[in-house]
């Protein structure tokens, strides 16, 4: 049946009927729906795990077991993973294994752009890169016969406008794969020095062999047109060519995007006059060009910063892109913003009170850097604000310690924030940590986590209790506040920063859009008593505007959480129980 | 045929992606190849959201680009006026009239710009401005704002009523089929 399917939705059915057995994943934008579409498969066993290196050691597990297995991240969980990903390289698979990864050119919701490409090759795994939900199906499906071919994880690299774009699919039936019995395998298997040797040529063979694949498969395709211009391109790159060129340019459309094929590439220069490579982020397909000794064009025409469009390719190519027009006025930014009602905003409210200097982490809370709470001074990857708070006390000593913190959400702390934490109780800081626990992961759209007891179909699981954890981590004070109570939070804060000894402060209470949460009736303005002060703003709350000098309400979203109330010093905003 | 195009324009959580799902819906329905394209995550937290829609006979890129779209249809003033660039020479912008301040002008850094309507139309555009929040909420929830201004949206269209009622019953939850019915059939007759 031919239906429209979002790229992620597309890559895990691809996965599915490939037979894939066990996945084990971390949310990440934009990756996390292929893990949350299988997880509605229920022949398929699918978790969160606590972190990608975790999820890939499960799924490398279960390739290793006889099972088809995926482990799904962003472009940063990698880094995370890297650590298995080098040496599964060297071991091979059992059963098929595929890792999804997804990058994010532009930076919609991520620290940095980095490209995904780079593991591929210094991993020396191949990897697909499919250019719309189409491919997503089938580069995923494929994926498992080449991992198996070949004796080798296979890396499918995603990317926003990929992941996140739907398009036509057509979907078959399952294939299951029976469970072969066990085989020890030690020197395959068991990477110590001696075996590790054996398995290093094999591993390079292996590139040789996929590089004559690459030559002739079914990933690569050339399709002739006009001659004056040939474009190599993969993933959306490819789209946007032929957005703005169709027929009357040639392309080499690349779907393994490594090792990348020599000979193919080659006999298409030799077919074209001019040879440019399009390509987001950096130029890997142009240096590869480069060195089979081709005049190309790439970089010097396309920037190796943020998403390209249609406008992009035309403009670097001569083509006149299109214009629009806009009116005079300045059209002031919508940056994203804290929900109303969320509970990290008192508790930022109360730090930027307090003037503290906060290392932030990766979340939904990262969104306390913004004005007016600007209650931020660092924000790194999952787990930076907890090891960088300890180094930044043993830096500065006592000068820091009383008034330094880090921030970190419930999901990143069990992702990696723990180890930080460990640091800290081992080696001696008197840092304060505050754990935000929303009781989910929120950014990435409400997943479960190890704290939260649900597991990811949404059925009792095990529940990590965050203050044991800490105690038994050696912290012997860790307290728990409401963050919707002000005074609480900035006693908890100042007591915290002033003891000699290290301390976390668990500021718990449940996302403002969880639909368990029951909230109260919106608060309403007292416009007798409103001296239009504007103290309830500083908590930067989307439901509060001054109008016509007072304080105004918005009652589609207000929930009545009632820090603002904590803030006026006349009353003047007024709720109902 | 020549790639249509639509973009959907709005605030983080005012429910564009239900919208972009009812046109994908009818328009695979009518055998069109169809791209639609959004964006998750850090964004939707109440910033400005836009997703865009192409169909035609075959379509490559998932994304509108500057001066290409023929459709803007946005749930809110200052968005389609963000987004006017987009918009094709004789393109046609769809908005309702909601104005939603965003936190620099909530916070005094910055000034919503007054007669934005006017404004818009001053630059050639095609501009169909109305109230679809009230629409929504005559039809029974505010929610329904999304069809609400997908009635007023199809009446542009040369899809029958009927392919549009279609499409919503196959993207719209039974419990509030007719709140949508509703919402739709007043965006549609005003």
């Amino acid at each position: 049946m031919k239906k429209l399917m979002l790229g992620n939705e597309a890559a895990a059915r691809g996965l599915y009927e490939a037979g894939c057995g066990v996945v084990s994943s971390y949310p990440g934008t934009p990756s996390t729906e292929v893990t949350e579409c299988l997880s509605k498969y229920d022949e398929v066993y699918s978790e969160w795990a606590p972190n990608e290196k975790v999820a890939m050691e499960v799924a490398f597990g279960a390739s290793f077991a006889g099972k088809r297995s995926f482990c799904g991240m962003k472009h940063v969980g990698m880094n995370v993973a890297a650590d298995p990903l080098f040496t599964i390289s060297y071991t091979g698979v059992n059963a098929g294994m595929v890792i999804g990864v997804a990058d994010d050119p532009g930076m919609h919701s991520s620290q940095n752009e980095q490209d995904s490409r780079h593991y591929a090759i210094a991993a020396k795994l191949p990897m697909l890169e499919p250019a719309d939900s189409s491919e997503c199906l089938n580069f995923a499906k494929q994926a498992y016969d080449l991992s198996e071919k070949f004796d080798t994880p296979v890396i499918l690299r995603l990317c926003t406008r990929i992941s996140h774009s739907q398009s036509i699919i057509e979907t078959s039936d399952r294939v299951e794969h029976p469970l072969p019995p066990y085989e020890k395998k030690a020197s395959k298997y068991i990477m110590m020095p001696g075996y590790a040797k054996l398995r290093h040529p094999i591993v390079e063979q292996r590139t040789k062999d996929l590089i004559a694949f690459a030559e002739d498969c079914p990933f690569n395709r050339v399709e002739m047109g006009g001659t004056e211009l040939g474009i190599i391109a993969s993933g959306t790159a490819y789209q946007y060519a032929r957005e703005v060129f169709g027929d009357s340019v040639s392309y080499l459309k690349l779907g393994l995007v490594n090792p990348l094929p020599e000979e193919l590439i080659k006999s298409f220069a030799a077919k074209v006059d001019r040879l440019v490579v399009i390509e987001e982020l950096d130029p890997i397909i142009e240096d590869h060009c480069r060195k089979l000794g081709l005049k190309v064009e790439g970089k010097n025409l396309f920037s190796c910063i943020g998403e390209f469009s249609q406008n992009t390719v035309a403009a670097a190519l001569g083509r006149e892109p299109g214009k629009g027009v806009k009116i005079e006025d300045a059209i002031p930014p919508r940056p994203p913003v804290m929900c109303a009602g969320c509970p990290h905003r008192g508790l930022f409210y109360t730090l930027k009170k307090n003037k503290v200097i906060v290392l932030g982490d990766i979340g939904c809370y990262t969104l306390g850097a913004v004005a007016p709470l600007a209650a931020m001074d660092s924000t790194i990857c999952m787990g930076a604000s907890v090891s960088g708070l300890h180094g930044f006390n043993k830096a500065r000593g006592e000068d820091s310690e009383g008034r330094t913190v880090a921030v970190i959400g419930d999901s990143t702390f069990m992702h990696s924030g723990v180890t930080g934490l460990i640091d800290i109780a081992y080696n001696e800081s008197n840092s304060t940590v505050i754990i935000l626990d929303n009781s989910i992961t929120g950014m990435t759209g409400h997943q479960q986590n190890p704290t939260t007891g649900y597991n990811i179909k949404g059925d009792p699981a095990g529940k990590i209790d965050l203050e044991a954890l800490c105690r038994s981590i050696g912290i012997n004070r860790v307290r728990v506040v409401d963050p919707y109570n002000l005074a609480e939070c900035d006693k908890a804060i100042k007591e915290e920063l002033a003891v000699k000894e290290p301390s976390v402060i668990i500021s718990r209470r449940p996302c403002a859009l969880l639909k368990y949460v029951k909230h109260k009736p919106p608060l309403t303005v007292n416009a007798e008593k409103c001296r239009g002060c504007k103290s309830c703003m500083r908590i930067g709350c989307p439901a509060i505007s001054i109008v016509d000098g007072i304080a105004k309400i918005d009652n589609t979203l207000c929930v009545g959480c009632g820090v603002c109330q904590q803030l006026c010093a006349f009353g003047a905003l007024e709720g109902k129980e | 045929m020549e790639t249509k195009n639509i973009m959907i324009v709005g605030v983080g959580g005012q429910g564009s992606l239900l919208a972009s799902k009812l046109l994908g819906r009818l328009l695979v329905n009518e055998g069109y190849d169809v791209k639609v394209s959004e964006v998750h995550g850090m964004s939707q937290r109440g910033g400005s959201v836009v997703t865009y829609v192409r169909y035609g006979d075959k379509v490559c890129s998932p994304v509108v680009d500057e001066g290409e779209a023929d459709f803007i249809i946005s749930f809110e003033l200052l968005e389609a006026a963000r987004w006017l660039p987009f918009l094709k020479k004789d393109g046609r912008i769809i908005t309702s009239t909601q104005q939603v301040d965003p936190m620099p002008v909530i916070t005094g850094a910055a000034v919503y710009p007054e007669d934005l309507v006017n404004k818009m139309q001053a630059t050639g555009a095609n501009v169909d401005a109305f109230d679809a929040l009230s629409l929504a909420q005559e039809a029974g929830s505010s929610k329904a704002v999304n069809i609400a201004l997908m009635g007023r949206v199809s009446k542009y269209f040369d899809f029958s009523e009927e392919t549009w009622l279609k499409a919503i019953e196959e993207c719209v939850p039974p419990k509030f089929l007719e709140l949508n019915k509703k919402a739709f059939a007043l965006g549609r007759s005003k």
